[in-house]
């Protein structure tokens, strides 16, 4: 076990940048969401990491890492309903077209 | 050590010492000596691979009343090489507008999930690839690689019979999972472990198929919707689907979906011995009588034994059970299978903690009269269920004549 | 450079590079597999970090059902899929700059962090830690309650999709 834990944050620094990029910069919703599952991903390997090298003896790291697990899907399942939901009404996944809520 | 009490670790310090001694570095030369092992471990895979398809048709043969294989070499044996030739020789098809890249990922990761399983297949106490402790969820894990090699084939065909026979197949595997998780809690619970060793040595004694022959069961019908045979194998039914998602592959890329699967039976009769028929041991305590059962290669030989046991009860029920409809299929898991599987699990785990103060018989025999108990009440559930269907069927009888 | 340095930076470059591609390519299917790419990149970082029960949960939760299920909505939706027109949204270089400016900030932050550079400790002699986390999960005095929240959480979002997605009957 020779890696700095700096390279861990910062590998997950990057992601989450890819992750935020993907976000705000695609335009169909399900890219939108798999951005969103890169940047959780980049949580949970700080989480992990930090579990590792602080206390290992302490789980928070590892049992808030299972939780973000639950939470993730919980946002997919619930995301994909919707995309779907809006697909069948208005045939389109496109982010910008779904805008009845603008004024 | 010696080479009889424990090859792998025999083989493994020679190798060392000799590649040190030629004047490696101790760190390389572990790396060197592990990539062996890997390779050993996956030619020993293949080779069986091949072996399984001479059995495999022989099997078959018998149930069907035929012969099999009898023409190449004594008793057919070289069949399976003049299969292979047969297929390396084919002409290599791509259909147009296929997804080229992921078109020929799919075979090769339908292969890697498959050997990735024999990473934990404990052989014996001394020979296996890892102990590890999250053994029994690497074994889900690798199926979920299965379900993505399946489904990645079946989309990168570009046809339409092999993208249903990848959903068809996806729908199964996700839904049967869940059983068999359960069903692999149930060994978890019985030996306080998830490792695979942990579990086989915990069955010294007694086997857990007498503590939970319903758990035993449960998990052996979730493997055969898992491996995708017969009566679960609609993603091929040949009658609706051609072939299913495989129609489009051709040759030697064919040849890895069909070795991959009969290697995945094979693998998961492996584990329904590890974690129900006791693995490499479970000999009911007669190893201290005779200390020559314990020896490495005795117990990889009552672990093929087993294995190939289980195999040919996957194959017995593949080849006389007729295909269902693919709705039944998700009826009978989700309305039957799973519910059946979280109750056992609760009163399993339940009876464990309660019974464990006990002396052993009186344990053993509290946890197999719970499971008679369970399938009693689900055999007298299922009979009221089916008296209703019944009665309302002729209720609805003489309507339908008018 | 030690042999777990350089598995370590193989993984890295495996994860950001399939990322990249995951917000990049055009195909959104091809996307989900480098999304499952990645995700497994982040496996195997566990697996190095000896959270063995993380490192398999991740491959069986994310690999085998999360991102299954962005497969099939995608195969659901096809018809939006073809490759035709931008994928991205005219001002993306406003979120390629985001981006940038947030990854740079928590550089920055994280490498404040005290001991940022510090190296891992052996584990405990005798830790289990599959055994330490399935307690922790379940004992009062850990994270009982996390834990149950989060499966009510899974629960209600399950009610939620079937209701959302499902088709309902017609009045």
């Amino acid at each position: 076990m020779s890696i700095p834990l700096s390279w861990y944050l910062i590998l997950s620094a990057g992601l989450f940048g890819v992750g935020l990029y993907g976000v705000l910069a695609r335009k169909n919703a399900i890219a939108i969401l798999l951005s969103v599952e890169l940047m959780l991903n980049a949580v949970n390997i700080n989480l992990v990491a930090f579990w590792r090298y602080l206390d290992p003896a302490q789980m928070a790291g590892q049992a808030f890492a299972i939780i973000v697990f639950a939470v993730a899907a919980a946002e997919v399942a619930v995301g994909l309903a919707l995309i779907i939901s809006v697909y069948r009404r208005r045939k389109t996944v496109v982010a910008d077209d779904i805008d009845l809520m603008k004024w | 050590m010696n080479f009889w009490n424990d090859p792998i670790n025999f083989i493994a310090n020679w190798l060392t010492g000799l590649l040190t001694g030629w004047g490696l570095a101790a760190g390389l030369a572990t790396v060197l000596v592990y990539l062996v092992g890997i390779t050993v471990l996956i030619v020993f895979a293949m080779l069986l691979d091949i072996g399984l398809v001479w059995v495999e048709r022989k099997v078959v043969a018998r149930f069907q009343d035929r012969l099999g294989p009898n023409r190449v070499g004594p008793f057919g044996l070289i069949q399976p090489f003049a299969d292979i030739i047969k297929l390396v020789i084919k002409e290599d098809i791509t259909p147009a507008n296929a997804d080229k890249v992921i078109y020929n990922i799919a075979p090769v990761l339908a292969a890697t999930s498959v050997i990735a399983l024999w990473a934990i297949l404990p052989l014996s106490s001394r020979i296996f690839g890892v102990d590890l402790n999250v053994a029994l969820l690497y074994l889900v894990a690798t199926g979920a690689l299965g379900t993505l090699a399946i489904i990645m084939g079946g989309w990168a065909s570009n046809n339409k019979y092999a993208l249903l026979g990848a959903f068809r197949m996806v729908a199964n595997m996700v839904s049967y999972e869940i059983p068999m998780v359960v069903t692999l809690l149930i060994p978890t619970i019985l030996a306080d472990s998830m490792s695979v060793i942990g579990i086989t040595e915990a069955q010294r004694g007694l086997w857990f198929a007498v503590l939970s022959p319903l758990g035993a069961v449960i998990f052996l019908i979730s493997a055969i919707a898992e491996l995708g045979r017969s009566p679960f194998d609609l993603t091929e039914a040949e009658s609706e689907l051609t072939a299913g998602f495989n129609v489009e592959y051709s040759g030697m890329k064919f040849g890895w979906f069909y070795a991959s699967e009969l290697l995945h039976a094979f693998t998961f009769g492996g584990f329904a011995a590890v974690l129900f028929f006791g693995g490499y041991g479970g000999f009911f305590g007669l190893e201290k009588a005779l200390p020559w059962l314990t020896n490495p290669f005795i117990e990889a030989a009552v672990f093929i034994a087993k294995a190939m046991l289980g195999y040919w009860v996957i194959m017995w029920l593949k080849y006389s059970m007729p295909r269902v409809r693919i709705d039944h299929m998700l009826a009978f898991n989700w309305k039957f299978l799973v519910p059946l599987s979280l109750v056992l699990l609760a009163v399993t785990a339940t009876l464990h903690k309660i019974l464990i103060v006990l002396p052993g018989w009186q344990y053993a025999l509290g946890m197999f009269f719970s499971n008679v108990v369970i399938v009693a009440a689900t055999i007298e559930v299922l009979r009221d269920y089916g008296r209703k269907q019944r009665k309302a069927a002729e209720e609805l009888a003489p309507q339908a004549q008018l | 450079m030690t042999a777990e340095q350089i598995i370590f930076l193989l993984t890295g470059a495996l994860i950001l590079v399939s990322a990249l591609l995951v917000v990049t390519v055009r195909n959104l299917l091809h996307a989900a597999l480098w999304l499952v790419v990645a995700l497994f990149g982040v496996a195997v970082l566990y697996a190095i970090l000896q959270a063995s029960f993380l490192a398999v949960v991740q491959v069986v939760v994310y690999i085998g059902a999360i991102a299954i299920l962005f497969i099939f909505a995608v195969m659901l939706t096809r018809r939006e899929m073809r490759d035709t027109g931008p994928q991205t949204r005219p001002n993306w270089w406003i979120a390629a700059l985001l981006g940038a400016l947030v990854l740079t900030g928590l550089i920055v932050i994280m490498l404040a962090v005290p001991g940022a550079d510090r190296t891992p400790a052996a584990l405990p002699e005798g830790l289990d830690t599959v055994w330490a986390l399935g307690n922790a999960l379940v004992s009062p005095e850990a994270y009982v309650l996390p834990f149950e929240v989060a499966s009510v959480l899974l629960l209600a979002a399950l009610v939620g999709a079937v209701y959302v997605a499902g088709v309902g009957k017609k009045s």
